[in-house]
């Protein structure tokens, strides 16, 4: 059944790419759900292991992963490496300036990266690093043509690599292709990035979930508001003609 | 006598407070038949009032230094205590601000509200509308990202298209060669005190001055004109307060229902009220690809890309935009109507207002589109009929066939 799973997905997944590499990037859709908490553990962990190394999310502090389930203590124990209080906000230890000279850029702060990227760009760029020998860390991507970041999580996905197209004089990617399959599926692969992603998506907007729940309300309240309104204003003007 | 009325007593011979209340509220005689459209004054009164509000607490955490101010909307946003809902509301306040303005200077057009005896509160009008324009510009920059940064470079840097003293001018605004801490500072400063201040005042005076001469009406009639002969009340006529009190909740009510809509459920409202770009931190070494103004500054923005540049300079289009501005103060004196609505006029004036608004409109559109020939073709089709809406104002009005005013008003 899982190999069906898998053999299906690759038979979808991969045209999806093939689009991606022509001018207009299509974008996958990320499968985001803010209601699935052991989507979101999931995704903090993986970014706590993967992410939390070389890039920040220095407004989000550790003791807010409490809003998706998780008790202080889970934090500390397993969440948090580079931090003594849990009350402290996300930050990494290398400086700017060696970041920038490892990797030509500095990585961006994650804090509310899914709200300048958006979440399809997000979950469409983790699974689309691909080999690339021209490039000083090996790795490029379909999405950000000659990124700085390396592909982090090549051990889980494994390697990608092009397949080309010969347009006229021009060669261009026509998709990605697995070289060396990881540790995990491509579909379990796509997945954990799902549950990163639903993370970040979390973390750019930790009171987002409070903030719907407080609109229903709202609403609610507005519209019995309206009710007593109207017919308070009917009451007046009924001798108005 | 009871403990109240000798309090009363006690203050009205020292300030007017009963007379005051009657003159503005309970006195205050409206015309009877207010439609939709009247709504949108008390409510950019409530946006108003709103917008100061959610501002001070803003305030009270807000940190106006170009190494800080990112992270301290951040801050706001998820460690203070219902920040998320303060900001969301004053950025949402910003949007729905213009949303109501220009719903009610577009009844103005329709009802002719600008006409004689109202020439005042329309200018008063203008001028608050030009204020709420520059308080919303300078606050765009203190979220400090990277639309914040680029709009305020791209606006300073219009005015250093002013021949001769151009560029002295654009450095004097930013105080400083690029947009920086010192432009930050300045920018907070008249967005929380300067311009919030001005706009107070000139809220006093246009409802000071609309009280003095009375409201208009769907009609355009005026109801003076039809007095009891013992009361001297306007026969059609009825005290705001408790007519109008109760009928504008109601629109206040449907008012906070769409706005609470927006705010828990659609803050970013796709990007027109937050854009994505905002959310990185500005970096003066990083142009972004596609520059654009927040929704209610684009038809101007439109008129200003759509002039040709003069000898490579852009002051022609920087011109053109300041008289789009410029000509609303002209208004009454243009109209030369035999009546003041929408509802007495004319086929022309109806059309002209038509064009007028599918021009604003589509301006608008194309001033958040990159620049392409065909948006430029269409831009300039748009801001001729703009500003052909003005020109030649006295023309169509006065050969316009209108159709007869009522004596009294038609409910």
């Amino acid at each position: 059944m899982k190999r069906l799973k898998n053999l299906i997905f690759l038979l979808v997944a991969v045209p999806l790419l093939a689009a991606a590499s022509e001018g207009n990037i299509h974008l996958d859709k990320a499968p985001v759900n803010l209601a699935d908490q052991d989507s979101l553990q999931r995704g903090a962990r993986l970014f706590v292991n993967n992410c939390l190394n070389c890039h920040s999310a220095a407004s989000m502090r550790y003791s807010r992963m409490q809003d998706i389930g998780l008790t202080e203590e889970q934090i500390k124990d397993n969440l948090m490496f580079a931090a003594e209080k849990p009350g402290e906000t996300m930050k990494v230890a290398m400086s700017r300036g060696d970041a920038k000279s490892w990797f030509g850029a500095t990585p961006p702060d994650l804090s509310v990266i899914a709200r300048s990227r958006g979440a399809d760009w997000l979950y469409t760029y983790l699974r689309s690093f691909y080999r690339d020998e021209t490039r000083p860390t090996g790795w490029n991507n379909l999405v950000f043509d000659k990124v700085g970041m390396p592909h982090v999580m090549w051990d889980l996905q494994g390697e990608l690599v092009p397949r080309f197209k010969k347009d006229g004089e021009h060669e261009t990617i026509e998709g990605l292709e697995l070289a060396k399959p990881g540790s995990v599926t491509l579909a379990e692969y796509d997945a954990m990035v799902g549950d990163l992603v639903n993370y970040l998506v979390w973390v750019g907007e930790p009171a987002q979930l409070k903030r719907k729940q407080l609109g229903l309300i709202v609403l609610a309240f507005l519209a019995i508001f309206f009710v007593v309104a109207y017919y308070l204003k009917k009451e007046f003007w009924k001798d108005i003609h | 006598m009871s403990a109240l009325q000798k309090v009363m007593g006690w203050v009205d011979d020292r300030f007017p407070l009963t007379a005051t209340y009657k003159a503005h509220l309970s006195e205050y005689y409206a015309p009877k038949n207010f439609n939709f459209w009247y709504f949108f004054g008390s409510l950019a009164l409530l946006v108003l009032v709103l917008q100061i509000v959610t501002g001070i607490f803003l305030t009270m955490n807000y940190k106006p230094d170009a190494e800080l101010a990112f992270a301290s909307v951040e801050y706001i946003m998820r460690d203070v205590d219902w920040g998320w809902l303060i900001r969301y509301m004053h950025s949402t306040g910003a949007s729905m601000f213009f949303v109501v303005v220009y719903l009610h200077m577009f009844r103005g057009l329709m009802y002719g509200s600008y006409r004689k005896p109202r020439e005042l509160i329309w200018i008063f009008g203008v001028l608050i509308y030009l204020a709420l324009m520059a308080e919303a510009f300078l606050g765009y920059l203190l979220p400090w990202g990277q639309m914040s940064f680029w709009g305020a470079q791209v606006i300073v840097n219009l005015f250093a298209a002013v021949p001769f003293i151009g560029d002295d001018l654009s450095i004097w605004i930013r105080g400083d060669y690029v947009t920086a801490d010192a432009t930050l500072d300045r920018f907070f400063a008249f967005h929380v005190i300067a311009l919030p201040l001005v706009l107070i005042a000139l809220v006093a005076v246009h409802l000071v001055a609309l009280h003095e001469v009375g409201s208009n009406n769907p009609d355009g009639v005026e109801i003076k004109k039809h007095k009891d002969p013992v009361t001297h009340i306007p026969l059609d006529g009825i005290p705001f307060h408790p007519y109008y009190t109760v009928k504008d909740i109601v629109g206040v009510i449907v008012f906070l229902m769409v706005f609470s809509a927006i705010v828990f459920f659609g803050p970013e409202m796709g990007g027109y009220f937050l854009e994505a770009n905002n959310f990185v931190p500005a970096d003066p070494l990083k142009t972004p690809p596609h520059i654009a103004p927040l929704w209610y500054f684009t038809p101007f923005y439109a008129i200003l890309r759509a002039v040709p540049p003069l000898f490579g300079s852009q002051f022609p289009g920087v011109v053109a935009m300041g008289l789009s501005i410029v000509l609303m103060f002209f208004l009454p004196w243009l109209d030369r109507s035999k009546v003041k609505s929408i509802r007495y006029r004319g086929p022309i004036y109806k059309i002209m207002l038509a064009l007028f608004i599918v021009s604003f409109i589509g301006l608008g559109y194309l001033g958040l589109l990159p620049s392409t020939p065909v948006a430029t073709i269409f831009a300039r089709i748009f801001s001729v009929i703009y500003f052909l809406f003005f020109l030649l104002m006295p023309w169509y009005t006065s050969i316009d066939k209108t159709k007869p005013e009522p004596e009294r008003v038609t409910g």
